[in-house]
């Protein structure tokens, strides 16, 4: 007993408190402390299609060890299909799934090395809380006083102690959810699958939530793959977001990167909201938008060339008209909370704008954005592209 | 005021809605009951007994009676044991495919039960359609008919989707992805179905157990076509005492004995379906 007890206590579970933690949240969003990771899961040309219709073609993502990485992206996009594959629930027609250096592809879920918590939690109803923890323990026979210990240490993970006598019903949507991530734990995986893990709580429940998975991530050290349809709960957790459409990745980088830098129209109104507008470039940091001029940061796009510009609503500056780059009417006006919504035609289009300030609708204003917040994005190459890019 | 004028109006709508039920429950379930345990109770004087319940004690009615009960566990568990695999298959198929399925599995119940068990007979028989085919083959014949064996396969015949159907019920109302966790934590196919599968579907086993035990204990006709006159089942002793002997007295007598066993069964069902979960014809 003494030994399995020790076994438990390892440093990798409980020395990543308090002190390290608060590091680790530093270290998030890095991307150079991402880069320099090992890479724990390599998928390689994942391709699956269910029922003649093709869901994932040709996937090819790596993800490193210790690593909060999100699939994001409408539903049909691939993302649980993603997941399921890692889990081993669906076998890819084509590709490999390549886990620490081995082919795992072909392994039943029971013989790999990560745990996956399910969509509205999958709870043994017939169990109480203790035997549904216990059961991947029991499964590997384990001793009964490994189990006990492991029980309880789940449960103050989860801050769910003293539960162990109750069953599954009695047990609150967020309750059973933690009761799922400790079942999933115990069993001490690699890796952690999260499917859409918080998609059946209401708002308040999940933004707790949010932050205790990061906790819990933080506090065991292995690595969470996480798919959501939610573009916020994306942001709030990731290291690394991959925004998925229609089978295809769209856009792999950190959560700022994604917000701040998106690579086509798709990941641009996927994330957020945004203006999305048909622009020129002009030269080098010139581009021309409904035809005024904005200065951008932006080079190599060549010289007269068609893109899409990105400007995020809290980005779109409001000012006296004369000192505007286009000048507009404010045609629609919605408080918020924390800040004002309001839509100003400006030259043909209906910009979408974020202030602190509030203008009455049917003022006049000018329109000012500062050169860095300008996103200058390729147009799609082909009609496909496009429709893969805008459709979802 | 008005609303509560409202209410009551609902009410006594729903009270009036609800009378043919009632008195369709009252002359065709509680008087015939009454009847039943008036007949049982007294003698031909019409004066108080318990001698038509105790009369279960003789040698003839109590060999009727244990004869009844083992046939029925035998053909309650061959059920169980036919109908879960066959449970398993349905509810694994696709939509498409499983209502073909069920409804061949449904069909022969749209026919007459007597007839559907005169048909059996017909097949059984010493000189009936199985053994001329077995003949033809210069197969050694098969002599069930007017055996208990045959009585078993009439009632596990009749009986079968009765298992069926509650076992499948409570199969497909399992979340796919539960079973996805027992594997996801370990379990192989054989512990996931022993750990999780096989317990959730308990109340649909206890359901259909019942369903089944019940109408194999009480049955008649099954022991009466396929049993010959040699074998008699409680059902054939107490529809003798009403048909035959013209004793109403002593087969409302081994009625309520057979009641006692049927609530005996039911009690045990109902507490282990707690949530009525099995139940559904």
């Amino acid at each position: 007993m003494g030994q399995h007890t020790t076994e438990f206590l390892t440093p990798r579970v409980f020395c990543s408190h308090e002190d390290t933690t608060t590091k680790k949240i530093d270290m998030i969003h890095t991307p150079e402390v991402t880069a320099m990771k090992k890479e724990l899961i390599n998928l390689i040309d994942i391709s699956k299609s269910f029922d003649g219709e093709s869901v994932l073609d040709e996937l090819n993502l790596s993800i490193h060890e210790n690593e909060f990485l999100t699939l994001l992206g409408p539903s049909g996009c691939g993302k649980t299909t993603t997941l399921r594959i890692l889990g081993g629930f669906v076998t890819p027609d084509k590709g490999r799934v390549v886990f620490d250096g081995q082919d795992i592809t072909s392994l039943p879920p029971n013989k790999r090395q990560l745990n996956t918590v399910f969509q509205k939690y999958a709870l043994f109803t017939h169990m109480n809380i203790a035997e549904n923890i216990a059961f991947g323990l029991k499964i590997k026979n384990k001793p009964q006083s490994y189990i006990n210990d492991k029980i309880r240490y789940a449960l103050k993970l989860v801050n769910l102690e003293g539960y162990e006598r109750r069953m599954p019903d009695s047990l609150s949507g967020g309750q059973q959810q933690r009761i799922a991530i400790a079942r999933a734990i115990v069993n001490e995986p690699k890796v952690l699958l999260l499917d859409e893990p918080l998609g059946a709580l209401d708002l308040k429940l999940r933004q707790d939530m949010q932050y205790e998975l990061i906790r819990l991530k933080n506090e065991l050290g292995i690595t969470f793959i996480y798919v959501t349809h939610d573009q916020e709960e994306a942001l709030t957790m990731s290291d690394t977001i991959v925004v998925m459409n229609q089978g295809y990745i769209q856009q792999i980088g950190t959560p700022e990167t994604i917000y701040n830098e998106p690579e086509n129209a798709f990941v641009a109104d996927f994330i957020g909201d945004s203006n999305i507008i048909d622009s020129v470039m002009i030269e080098d940091k010139l581009v021309s938008v409904l035809g005024a001029r904005f200065a951008c940061v932006d080079t190599g796009f060549g010289n007269n060339k068609p893109v899409d510009v990105v400007i995020r609503p809290e980005d779109v500056e409001l000012v006296k008209p004369e000192e505007g780059t286009i000048q507009g009417v404010v045609s629609h006006l919605i408080f918020k909370g924390v800040h004002y919504e309001m839509e100003v035609m400006a030259n043909g289009f209906e910009w979408l704008v974020h202030s602190t300030q509030m203008f009455p609708v049917g003022t006049k204003v000018g329109i000012r954005v500062n050169p860095f917040n300008i996103q200058i994005m390729n147009k799609p190459e082909s009609e496909d592209e496009e429709a893969a890019a805008i459709e979802g | 005021m008005k609303d509560n004028h409202q209410l009551k109006t609902n009410k006594l709508t729903g009270q009036l809605l609800s009378a043919p039920y009632l008195l369709w429950a009252v002359i065709f379930i509680l008087v015939p009951l009454g009847m039943v345990f008036y007949y049982g109770l007294t003698d031909k004087t019409g004066a108080f007994t318990v001698d038509n319940v105790v009369a279960i004690m003789s040698a003839e009615h109590a060999k009727a009676l244990w004869l009844s009960i083992g046939l029925s566990l035998v053909s309650t568990l061959i059920c169980f044991l036919l109908a879960y695999p066959l449970a398993m298959i349905l509810a694994n198929m696709n939509v498409n495919q499983h209502s073909f399925v069920v409804l061949i599995f449904i069909l022969p119940m749209w026919m007459n039960f007597l007839l559907r068990t005169l048909a059996w007979q017909t097949l059984l028989e010493k000189t009936g359609v199985i053994n001329n085919i077995l003949q033809f083959f210069h197969l050694p014949a098969l002599n069930i008919i007017n055996t208990p064996a045959a009585i078993i396969l009439g009632m596990v015949y009749n009986f079968l989707p009765f298992m069926v159907l509650p076992i499948y019920n409570s199969l497909v109302k399992i979340d796919p992805n539960v079973v996805n966790a027992a594997r996801d934590l370990g379990a192989n196919g054989i512990q996931t179905f022993f750990k999780i599968i096989f317990p959730l579907t308990i109340p649909g086993v206890i359901s259909g157990i019942t369903m089944v035990f019940v109408p194999a204990l009480t049955t008649f006709v099954i022991s009466k076509l396929l049993g010959g006159s040699k074998i008699l089942l409680i059902g054939n002793v107490i529809e003798e005492e009403f048909t035959q002997a013209g004793n109403w007295h002593l087969g409302s007598g081994l009625s309520i004995v057979l009641m006692i066993f049927i609530i005996f069964n039911m009690i045990i069902s109902a507490i282990f379906d707690k949530n009525g979960e099995g139940s559904m014809l």
